[in-house]
């Protein structure tokens, strides 16, 4: 579904200790708002991808161009249309451990 | 054949030409020394890893080169931060080889740890640290690569101390990346439509900086400018790309900018964005900068547009390449009523000079200076008043003729960046403006300076104050002035023979201006310090936050 209030930013990027920090140290230094993220490696494990739930605001735009940046990112792609229901139900996750 | 990783980063530096290097050894980075030890690779013994990497940034500002300096773990690291977040706001390509703690023992908080890593992350263009010794062959020349690739920038590596020793066993070394051959080619559709924007303009200004200069574009902006009749502005980090010969020439515009600068910006109707950022010092308030004008923005890098100022249109790329396209398809104009409005606010709107016979007036001492070496001479600076006024009235005539901490304004740029510059440019005379406050802040690099007994020239402007803090007191905080006077102030002469370097005190000198021309005519280093009015301006001065139109000082009517 489309979505008017937020974003959701995928990245394609290498999978090393250090991508995390580049991309969280970019958001804090520039003030801009990170609203969720979800995170997790594909394929043989050399890349991982990245979904950050971000607002929409004018910051948009110049946030997209700072990571397209980062070294360690390979892919930055928009989107608008998403369930954001995944963001907003994350104790879920543990409750499936449990059962 | 068999190599440890000490070994194999010396010989992958050599085979990237690199011929000097600045450091300081210690624990974590012992087996690089050791391997160094075997090359032909120069090292300068820095005296602080500040002054080090500022030497590389000297090496690399004065030649558009990449530079390496070396420093140890932990404090070493800790010290390399200043000159690399320098780097990073003046996009300057070096890179900074840190020694690290063994991979076992990172994260324990070992003697001389520190996440170099992790400090590094914001003020670096990127950064790496080394898992293993094979990883080398590719980190190294793809640092090269980075450091020079687009908006260039610092690039750190952190080598563990066990990967330095770490044995590897190849056959060959791997082929050295054949030179990336950007494809400049720019969409000439846009090429067109700016050309045409020129074109129709009636009141078009350049308004250039550093990006010219990394980008080698100055022969191409004169070009330009002189086809069409097109006015130049430089900001601080742009001076020396525009030679302050040519008719066109405007100046810095900005916060101390030229008067006459400022004001006909206001009235340009295209402004030509080539090169910039739209910084606060350059703009004044972003909102009220050049209102009646049209803006094309030409930049390498795509996050530089629409930062801080929305504008008409704008070129993502290489501006020597948009130059090129662009210089046929513009038409030859002479702009006769653009030309003699400018020229007649010029006349208007002057930059005030002191008396001649106020010979220890800084700007006149510039001046002066100015006609007692070449051309060609490189001048550093350090940060305050002298740097303003150097920016103001030095004449410079070519690019990477002055190394100025822009972004950052580092005191204690000046001297170590002096040390890089004369080290690469042998055949040229180098010049350090500084202050009393900024000298201090690397005064320790004297030692390094006598080492190697380069042909720099301090000049220091002294004033017993952290004069532009002082100023602002005076200006904008009601004169409660508060830790800007110096309650001591050393004999820098002194200290300068102590460290085996030859210096005048002109406060002790009956002739001032047959001193100041033996100490500059003299081989070698030489200091010399020179007692300045404690209350000087500089001026004009904006306040920040205002529009660049709203000038404080400076002014004809002033007198």
């Amino acid at each position: 579904m489309t979505n008017s209030k937020y974003f959701v930013i995928e990245l394609l990027v290498n999978n090393h200790a250090g991508v995390m920090s580049h991309i969280n140290g970019l958001f804090a230094r520039r003030a801009f708002n990170l609203e969720g993220i979800l995170c997790g490696k594909i394929g043989d494990g050399s890349t991982s991808k990245m979904y950050l739930l971000v607002d929409n605001d004018d910051f948009l735009v110049q946030i997209v161009k700072q990571l397209n940046k980062l070294y360690d990112i390979l892919e930055v792609v928009v989107h608008q249309d998403f369930d954001i229901t995944v963001f907003n139900n994350f104790e879920t996750l543990l409750k499936i451990k449990v059962e | 054949m068999k190599m440890n990783g000490a070994e194999i980063i010396i010989k992958l530096l050599e085979q990237q030409g690199i011929e000097n290097i600045a450091g300081i050894p210690g624990g974590t980075n012992l087996p690089i020394y050791d391997a160094l030890y075997k090359s032909s690779i120069n090292h300068i013994l820095c005296r602080h890893e500040q002054g080090g990497a500022f030497i590389a940034q000297g090496m690399s500002r004065s030649t558009g080169k990449v530079a390496v300096c070396f420093a140890t773990s932990g404090p070493g690291a800790t010290n390399l931060l200043t000159a690399i977040a320098d780097a990073k706001l003046d996009s300057i390509p070096i890179i900074c080889i840190t020694g690290q703690v063994s991979y076992e023992y990172i994260g324990t908080d070992a003697f001389q740890e520190v996440d170099t890593y992790g400090l590094t992350i914001p003020i670096t263009k990127q950064n790496f640290i080394v898992r293993s010794a094979k990883e080398l062959f590719f980190i190294i020349p793809e640092a090269f690569r980075l450091a020079n690739d687009g908006r260039p920038g610092p690039v750190l590596i952190d080598v563990p101390k066990d990967v330095q020793q770490e044995i590897v066993e190849f056959n060959e070394w791997p082929q050295m990346l054949p030179e990336v051959v950007v494809e400049n080619k720019i969409d000439s559709s846009l090429i067109n439509w700016v050309s045409q924007q020129i074109n129709k303009a009636k009141r078009p200004i350049l308004y250039i900086g550093g990006g010219v200069l990394n980008g080698n574009a100055s022969e191409q902006i004169r070009k330009l400018a002189k086809k069409n009749n097109i006015p130049v502005v430089t900001t601080l980090m742009g001076l020396g790309c525009f030679s302050c010969d040519e008719p066109l020439y405007l100046s810095m515009l900005g916060m101390h900018g030229t008067r006459y600068t400022n004001i006909i910006l206001h009235e340009a109707d295209l402004l030509l964005a080539f090169g910039v950022r739209f910084d606060d010092r350059a703009t004044g308030n972003v909102v009220k900068f050049c209102p009646e004008a049209k803006i094309i923005h030409v930049d390498i890098d795509e996050a530089e547009i629409n930062k801080l100022k929305n504008v008409d249109y704008s070129i993502t790329g290489d501006i020597k390449a948009v130059l090129e396209g662009l210089l046929p398809l513009v038409e030859e104009n002479n702009r006769e009523g653009w030309i003699r409005l400018v020229e007649k606010t010029k006349a208007e709107h002057p930059f005030i000079l002191p008396e001649a016979r106020d010979i220890l007036n800084p700007i006149n001492i510039i001046k002066l200076v100015s006609k007692l070496v070449a051309d060609d001479s490189i001048v550093t600076t350090d940060v305050g008043q002298h740097q303003m006024w150097t920016a103001q009235v030095y004449p410079f005539k070519n690019p990477r003729t002055l190394l100025t901490s822009g972004g950052l304004g580092t005191m204690g740029f000046g001297l170590p960046a002096a040390i890089g510059a004369a080290l690469e440019n042998p055949d040229k005379q180098v010049i350090c403006f500084t202050g009393d406050g900024s000298i201090l802040m690397n005064i320790q690099e004297l030692a390094t300076l006598a080492d190697l007994n380069l042909n720099v020239k301090i000049i220091i402007l002294n004033n017993k104050h952290l004069g532009l803090v002082r100023q602002q007191q005076e200006l904008f905080y009601g004169g409660r002035y508060i830790a800007s006077k110096f309650v001591t102030n050393p004999d820098f002469a002194a200290i300068s023979r102590g460290f085996g370097i030859p210096a005048y005190d002109l406060s002790k000198e009956t002739d001032l201006i047959e001193t100041l021309k033996m100490a500059i005519a003299q081989v070698g280093p030489v200091l010399i310090d020179i007692p300045v009015r404690e209350n000087e301006n500089v001026y004009p001065m904006v306040k920040p936050g205002a529009p660049i139109t709203e000038m404080i000082g400076g002014d004809i009517y002033d007198k």
